[in-house]
C-alpha cells in the first residue's frame, strides 16, 4: 500500500526517468557480463556445439576436453609459476619502497617534501621512452633475467604511492607522532610499529593492485625476456591465444603438430582464459571491497 | 642533547610557524630521507636516467660508448622520420586511435556513474558495479584473445550474430574499417567500469542540502542532474581530462601491438608499434629514439595544451 502511494505521488516524468535508467543499467549489465559468462559456458561446452552458435544460455555437451589438454601442456605450467615468483617478489619489493616512501612525503613537516613530492609525479608525465629504458636495462645487464620484471619505471608507481600518502595523512593524526615522539620513539619506530598496523585497509589495496599488474605485464616478457625458461604467463596466453601455437610441443598425448580443428582450438583458448585468470577472479571478490575506497581516498587530493 | 631538543619540539606543537631548532630538523629529517631513499634510488635509476638517455636520438648509437657516448649527429634522426613515407600514416593512425577513444571513451564513465547514481535498488546497483569493474582485471592479453574468438568469422560469437541478421559475416579483426571501432569499443567494455568509480566518489561527496532544495524547488530528477550533479564533479572531469590528453598516445601500445595483423596494418600501425618494430627489433636504437621522443613530445604539448585551457576558462589545473 505505502509503495503504491510513493509511486502514485511521483511525477509521472520521473516514473519514465526511472524506467530508462533501469532499461540502460540492464543493457550495460548484460554488455559487461554476457561474453564473460559466455567464455565459462563455452569452455565446458562440446566445441562443435558452440561454433555452430548452439551454446548460448548453458553449457551443452559437456566436456572437459580443453581443460585436459591444458593440464597436460608445461608451457602453462611454467608460465604459472614464473608469473607467480615475479608478481610476490615484485609486490613486495613495490611495497618495500613504496609504504616508507609515502610515510615520509605524508608528514606535513618534512621539509623536501614538496619538491620530492614534485620529483616523483615528474614521471607521470614525461619519460625517457622505450628505447633509452631498453638500452638502460641492458647496460645494467637484467635483460633476461627475472629482475627486469622487479626493477623498472615502474617498481613506484606514483598512483599507489600518492593514494597510499593520502591515506597516512587522512589517518595519522599529527599529534599521535608528536605524543609518540615524546617517549622516545624515532620514525622508524613508529612507522613500523604504529602506522604499518593502523594500515591494512591501503596495504591490501595497493598490495592487490600491484599484484594484478605483475600478473597481467604482458609489456616486460615481450620488450625484456628471450628465453623460454623465463617467460611470464601473458607472453604464454598470447602464443596459445592469438599466435595459434596451440599445444604443437604439448607434453603427454594429443599435441600432434597443432593439428587440431579451429574448433578444438577455441575450446582450449577458452578454457586457457578462465586458467589465467583465475587467480584474478578469486582475488577480485577480496579486493573488490575496497577499491571505491581506494580511489576515494586517493582522489582527496591530488 | 635529547632534552633540549623536546623542549624546543613542544613549543614548535603550539606555534608550528616557529622555525625549529636546525640541528633537531636535521635529525628527524635523517630518518625520513633513509625511510624514502630507496624509492629516490630506484626512481632516479629506471626513470631519470632513461630521460638523461634521450639525448641518444641526438646521437650515433655506439655500442661501445653505451647510451649517451656516441657521435652528435643533431637533428637528423628527426628529419629522417619526418621524412621517411610513414611518417604521415603512422601521425594519422596515432591521433585516429586516441582521439576516438578520448571522445568515446571519456565520457561514457561520466554516463555510467551518473546512470549508477540514479539506481536505489541497493542490491542491484551492487551486482552491476561488481560486473561492470570485472573487466578491467583481465589482462590485455585475455581481452585480445577475447576479441579473437568472439569475432572470429564463422564460428565466433559476433560472427554468428552477425550473420544471423543477415548481414555478411566478415572477418571484423583483419578489416581496416573496423580496426578502431573494435579497438575503442573493447576498450571502453573493458575500463568504462573502473573509470566510473572515481565519478562515483566524487558524487557521493554531494552535500545533501542540495538535492533537498533542488527538490523543494520542484526539480525533476533530470533537473537534478543537469544542475546539482553535473557541476559536482565538473572538477574531476576537468582533472581526467587533462590526465587522459597527456597518456592518450602512449597508453594503448600493448593492445594495439596485440591486435596486430598483417591485414589491418594500414591503419593499425602507430608511432609507438613503430619505434618497437624499429628499435628492438631491428635495433636501430637511434632513429628509434627519435621517434620515440617525438611522440613523448606531442603528449607532452597536448597535456600543456589542456592544461592550459583548463586553466584559462576553468580555474582548474595541474600545478
Amino acid at each position: 500500500m505505502k509503495l503504491l502511494e510513493k509511486i502514485k505521488k511521483r511525477k509521472k516524468s520521473d516514473i519514465i526517468f526511472d524506467v530508462v535508467v533501469y532499461i540502460l543499467a540492464i543493457l550495460m549489465f548484460l554488455v559487461v557480463a554476457y561474453p564473460l559468462y559466455f567464455i565459462v559456458i563455452a569452455s565446458v561446452s562440446d566445441s562443435t556445439l558452440v561454433s555452430t552458435g548452439q551454446v548460448l544460455l548453458f553449457p551443452k555437451g559437456f566436456s572437459l576436453f580443453g581443460y585436459q589438454e591444458i593440464f597436460q601442456d608445461s608451457r602453462i605450467w611454467i608460465g604459472y609459476r614464473n608469473t607467480l615468483i615475479y608478481a610476490v617478489g615484485g609486490t613486495f619489493v613495490n611495497l618495500l619502497l613504496t609504504l616508507p616512501a609515502a610515510y615520509v612525503l605524508s608528514r606535513q613537516e618534512f621539509r623536501a617534501r614538496r619538491p620530492l613530492m614534485f620529483f616523483f609525479i615528474f614521471t607521470m608525465f614525461f619519460n625517457g621512452g622505450l628505447i633509452p629504458t631498453y638500452l638502460l636495462m641492458k647496460d645494467i645487464g637484467i635483460i633476461d633475467t627475472m629482475w627486469v620484471f622487479i626493477f623498472n619505471p615502474l617498481t613506484v608507481n606514483i598512483f599507489n604511492l600518492i593514494i597510499t600518502r593520502t591515506f597516512f595523512e587522512s589517518t595519522i593524526p599529527k599529534e599521535m607522532f608528536e605524543a609518540a615522539s615524546i617517549d622516545g620513539c624515532s620514525h622508524f619506530k613508529f612507522f613500523w610499529k604504529i602506522v604499518l598496523p593502523l594500515s591494512k585497509a591501503v596495504i591490501s589495496v595497493i598490495g592487490l593492485y600491484y599484484l594484478v599488474w605483475h600478473w597481467n605485464d604482458f609489456f616486460t616478457g615481450l620488450i625484456y625476456i628471450r628465453d623460454y625458461n623465463l617467460q611470464p604467463l601473458q607472453i604464454v596466453l598470447r602464443d596459445i591465444l592469438l599466435s595459434n601455437q596451440v599445444f604443437q610441443e604439448g607434453a603427454g598425448s594429443g599435441g600432434t603438430g597443432g593439428g587440431y580443428a579451429q574448433r578444438y582450438a577455441d575450446q582450449i583458448k577458452y578454457g586457457v582464459i578462465i586458467v589465467s585468470s583465475l587467480p584474478i577472479l578469486i582475488l577480485y571478490p577480496l579486493i573488490q571491497k575496497y577499491f571505491e575506497k581506494g580511489v576515494m581516498i586517493g582522489s582527496v587530493k591530488g | 642533547m635529547s632534552e633540549s631538543a623536546k623542549e624546543v619540539s613542544q613549543p614548535t606543537s603550539i606555534s608550528p610557524k616557529k622555525k625549529k631548532n636546525f640541528f633537531k630538523t636535521i635529525v628527524e629529517d635523517y630518518q625520513l630521507w633513509l625511510l624514502i631513499l630507496p624509492a629516490i634510488i630506484v626512481v632516479i635509476i629506471f626513470n631519470y636516467i632513461p630521460m638523461y638517455g634521450i639525448q641518444l636520438a641526438f646521437r650515433e648509437y655506439d655500442f661501445t660508448a653505451g647510451l649517451t657516448g656516441g657521435e652528435w649527429v643533431g637533428l637528423k634522426y628527426f628529419e629522417q622520420f619526418i621524412n621517411s613515407h610513414m611518417f604521415w600514416d603512422l601521425l594519422r593512425n596515432t591521433l585516429l586511435i586516441s582521439l576516438t577513444t578520448i571522445i568515446i571513451g571519456f565520457p561514457a564513465p561520466i554516463i555510467l556513474a551518473l546512470i549508477i547514481n540514479q539506481i536505489t535498488w541497493k542490491k542491484g546497483k551492487k551486482i552491476l558495479q561488481t560486473t561492470v569493474y570485472l573487466p578491467h582485471f583481465i589482462s590485455i592479453v585475455v581481452l585480445v584473445g577475447l576479441l579473437n574468438v568472439l569475432l572470429s568469422p564463422n564460428n565466433g560469437l559476433i560472427g554468428l550474430a552477425v550473420s544471423a541478421f543477415g548481414f555478411e559475416d566478415t572477418n571484423l579483426l583483419a578489416s581496416v574499417k573496423a580496426f578502431v571501432p573494435v579497438y575503442v569499443l573493447s576498450d571502453v567494455w573493458q575500463h568504462v567500469g573502473w573509470n566510473s568509480i572515481i565519478y562515483l566518489a566524487a558524487l557521493s561527496s554531494v552535500d545533501p542540502q542540495l538535492y533537498d532544495s533542488a527538490k523543494v524547488d520542484g526539480a525533476s530528477r533530470w533537473q537534478i542532474i543537469k544542475n546539482v550533479e553535473l557541476p559536482a564533479i565538473v572538477p574531476t572531469i576537468i582533472i581526467l581530462l587533462i590526465l587522459n590528453m597527456g597518456t592518450a598516445i602512449s597508453t594503448g601500445f600493448e593492445k594495439i601491438f596485440l591486435m596486430q595483423n598483417s591485414l589491418n596494418l594500414p591503419v593499425s600501425e602507430v608511432i609507438e608499434t613503430y619505434v618497437y618494430k624499429i628499435g628492438i627489433i631491428s635495433n636501430q636504437f637511434s632513429y628509434a629514439a627519435a621517434i620515440g621522443l617525438f611522440n613523448t613530445l606531442i603528449n607532452f604539448s597536448l597535456l600543456l595544451l589542456m592544461n592550459y585551457i583548463a586553466k584559462r576558462f576553468f580555474k582548474i589545473s595541474l600545478w
